[in-house]
């Protein structure tokens, strides 16, 4: 194995490791045995309906992170994704129920809906960036303000009461999206997997092989660089907030389309948050993010068995170990880095030294 | 207009407050919304303009020392955290301690990751963040649950000490006479008075004092000039002999025991109760208050008290909105005069349209939706940092990554 693999192994195992023993204390503190806990959560991962619930739950956690990513790559910190889809979600769900198209069409026009309104919104932070200089992490956070008010307003004004609870119209059948495979009772892999792999593919085509792709990662590495050598750094900034918008609209659409298929009070929160979290662990690179996002998905999988243990742990452990792992991983990345460039210089040293010899 | 440029820039400010002041009086005069400058509605802005500053002054310290600090957030939800346990078991005075304590183990932690391992501060802030919800949501269950009224979410409340009423200036002593008489100026003076001054609690004060500290620690003392020019040219300062990454460590820690300080001020607020997500972005309103003051006490004071002002308006009256509305009317007129002045026909026409919006809004008493009134602090914070964030002079070296020995 070469070093420069060697090393992008060594941050992330790093960090996990650092996460488990920041875990493992806090489990003592609390007076529960790290190994039993542990032990359990492992086996709790290969019993049944695991693997398929794992899967569901990385595939926003995955967009999510792709969403954060392509900013984060260019020193864009888009904060709003959770704003951005969560105003997604309720817009294109209240959008669809009102439609009757043959299935696929509905299902894409949901879509298309869903993208439109999460980069429109995060469109408002980056020109308010670009043109008065307003600093993006808090113009996005101030837009999550907003959502959750204007949320409250929407469930107000387009949803209707059922059972106790606030929802939107459900969806007509043709807007749900099919399973891709079924295990007996309640157990299913929803086919949106083969969407987010898609979307995945087209993401690393994009960063790596094409022109804006090539543009971007300039202008995270070295802004001025790039812009001297003909990138405009306004309209990046536009492109990646909208391309990042458009990818937190498609957050929310695996629970929309396969699972709940109405937008309720209940409707799942905090995604746009986790893919800050995944995006960083995995690297901003696709198949680094969804490795991640599979990661944080067992873990949050895994940490349910704890309640169920003679001390009763919480399961709240597993944020810990989430939230461990990503400062962790910034760190050991950097930490990497330095150790890289360092070893590069004495490589050069070494290489100059044999030519003056 | 000339003596007016001509002032001092201290003077200035002070003129601009007092036309304010006086254009806020006659407006509320004129709607008849006697609640724009009651007591009451000043009391709450004030109370929900601390914590804001307390963040404020925090993210200003940390930046002024060249570390810019998005962990603010952060680092008061883990003084909430703290201020609910210290003030459950030892009572009021701990709760400000645990929440200072909290904050500055965030800042802490950022400090290690800016400062000693060169991680770029808007990820580090921004980790911490995700990080502090997701520990004190287990800290929560681990050390609040089943005791009392807590569970994995709140805290059980503790007793939060006295307010102290100052003599006078209560509900029934002269001042509320003269201000229940709505005379223009005098009443609205005398609301101004009573909710800056009639009502203590030590937190209030221990609050009212920090803001003048701070200021003065920054501007007068020798950790102050080697803080701030570690801030803008930490080389410069390594080559005299400043300890750059000790003062920065030192800054970060302050910042993040300011904006803990703010976190234990919420709890004590809420009768001594943590609750998850009480912070409510208060944080992010601290550094959107800082960039307002262009990283100076006053001005984040100044700022903090504009996002007060709206945070509270869900608590006011509807009255409090309505009288805005005018209140609106009356700065679109002015910054339209400004417009013809500097001859910029778009800003004319769009001070005319948001004035006509804003007067309509107004003749109709058309009634803001409870909702959207809770996010017109995010939207006032916007509108704020999009007229303000072009004349600004962040700290020279505020987020660029140095380490010891690098001299440029």
């Amino acid at each position: 194995m070469n070093r420069k693999t060697l090393y992008s192994l060594a941050a992330p195992a790093a960090a996990l490791a650092l996460a488990l023993i920041v875990t493992s204390l806090a489990l003592l503190a609390g007076g529960h045995s790290p190994l039993l806990a542990f032990s359990k959560m492992l086996k709790y991962c290969f019993s049944k309906d695991s693997g398929a619930v794992i899967t569901n739950k990385s595939l926003p956690l995955f967009i999510s992170g792709l969403a954060v990513a392509i900013g984060f790559k260019m020193n864009v910190f888009n904060i709003g994704v959770e704003g951005q889809y969560r105003l997604a979600a309720i817009l294109a769900a209240a959008a669809g129920a009102q439609v009757h198209l043959p299935g696929p069409l509905h299902v894409l026009l949901v879509m298309i809906i869903a993208m439109a309104v999460g980069a429109a919104w995060a469109a408002v932070a980056g020109i308010l960036n670009v043109t008065r200089n307003v600093n993006i992490v808090v113009g996005t956070i101030m837009l999550n303000g907003v959502v959750a008010s204007l949320l409250g307003y929407l469930l107000k004004h387009i949803a209707s009461v059922k059972g106790g609870m606030r929802s939107t119209t459900t969806l007509p059948k043709s807007a749900w999206f099919p399973d891709l495979v079924q295990f007996g009772k309640g157990s299913r892999v929803y086919a949106f997997v083969l969407v987010a792999a898609l979307v995945g593919v087209i993401f690393s085509i994009v960063i790596n092989r094409t022109r804006f792709g090539f543009d971007l990662r300039a202008s995270g590495v070295n802004p001025g660089a790039a812009s001297a050598s003909g990138v405009n750094p306004k309209s990046m900034i536009i492109k990646t907030m909208l391309i990042s918008g458009a990818l937190a609209g498609l957050i929310g659409m695996p629970l929309l389309l396969s699972d709940a298929h109405k937008y309720t009070q209940e409707f799942p929160t905090g995604f746009g948050f986790a893919g800050i979290a995944v995006a960083i662990v995995g690297r901003y690179r696709a198949g680094g993010v969804a490795l991640a996002a599979l990661l944080f998905a067992t873990i949050e999988r895994a940490a349910q068995i704890l309640p169920q243990l003679p001390t009763a742990p919480p399961k709240e452990i597993g944020t810990i170990m989430q939230g461990t792992m990503m400062l962790s991983a910034v760190v050991a990345y950097e930490v990497v880095r330095r150790f890289g460039e360092a070893a590069a210089i004495k490589d050069a040293a070494a290489k100059a030294e044999g030519v003056t010899a | 207009m000339k003596w007016f440029s001509n002032l001092p820039k201290t003077r200035r400010n002070l003129v601009t407050a007092l036309v304010a002041f006086v254009v806020l009086s006659l407006v509320r005069w004129a709607s008849g919304e006697n609640a724009l400058t009651s007591q009451f509605t000043i009391a709450v802005t004030i109370t929900a303009a601390i914590p804001i500053a307390m963040a404020g002054l925090g993210a200003m310290m940390s930046e002024r020392s060249g570390i810019i600090n998005l962990g603010v957030e952060g680092m008061m939800i883990l003084g909430t955290w703290f201020a609910g346990l210290f003030g459950f078991h030892w009572g009021a005075w701990a709760a400000l301690a645990g929440g200072a304590i909290g904050g500055a183990l965030g800042g802490a932690l950022h400090a290690l990751a800016t400062v000693t391992f060169g991680v770029d501060h808007t990820i580090s802030g921004v980790a911490l963040n995700t990080l502090a919800f997701g520990w004190t949501r287990f800290l929560s269950a681990a050390y609040f649950k089943g005791r009392g009224a807590g569970s994995e979410t709140n805290s059980p409340g503790f007793d939060t000490g006295k307010t102290i009423v100052i003599p006078g200036l209560g509900s029934k002593g002269p001042l509320a006479v003269l201000e229940k008489r709505h005379w223009p100026i005098v009443s609205d003076f005398c609301g101004l008075i009573r909710g800056l001054l009639a009502e203590w609690t030590f937190y209030r004060a221990v609050a009212f004092l920090l803001i003048p500290l701070v200021a003065f620690v920054i501007f007068r003392t020798r950790f102050g000039l080697r803080l701030r020019s570690s801030g803008e040219k930490p080389s410069a300062a390594d080559s005299l002999g400043v300890a750059v990454n000790k003062i920065r460590y030192l800054a970060v820690m302050l910042s993040g025991s300011l904006a803990g300080v703010g976190g234990a001020i919420l709890v004590l607020n809420n009768n001594g109760g943590y609750q998850e997500a009480q912070t409510a972005n208060r944080g992010f309103l601290g550094i959107a208050a800082m960039i307002f003051g262009n990283w100076r006490p006053a001005g984040v004071a100044a700022g903090s008290l504009l996002f007060g002002f709206f945070d509270s308006l869900q608590l006011t009256s509807v009255g409090a909105v309505r009288g805005l509305y005018l209140a609106g009317v009356v700065a679109a007129v002015v910054a339209g005069y400004m417009a013809i002045r500097r001859r910029s026909q778009r800003l004319l026409a769009g001070m005319a349209l948001l004035g006509a919006a804003l007067l309509t809004a107004f003749l109709t008493k058309f009634k803001l939706d409870d909702d959207i009134v809770k996010g017109l602090p995010y939207l006032a914070t916007l509108v704020v940092l999009t007229i303000f964030s072009r004349r600004l002079r962040p700290p020279a070296a505020a987020g660029l990554p140095w380490r010891k020995g690098q001299t440029t």
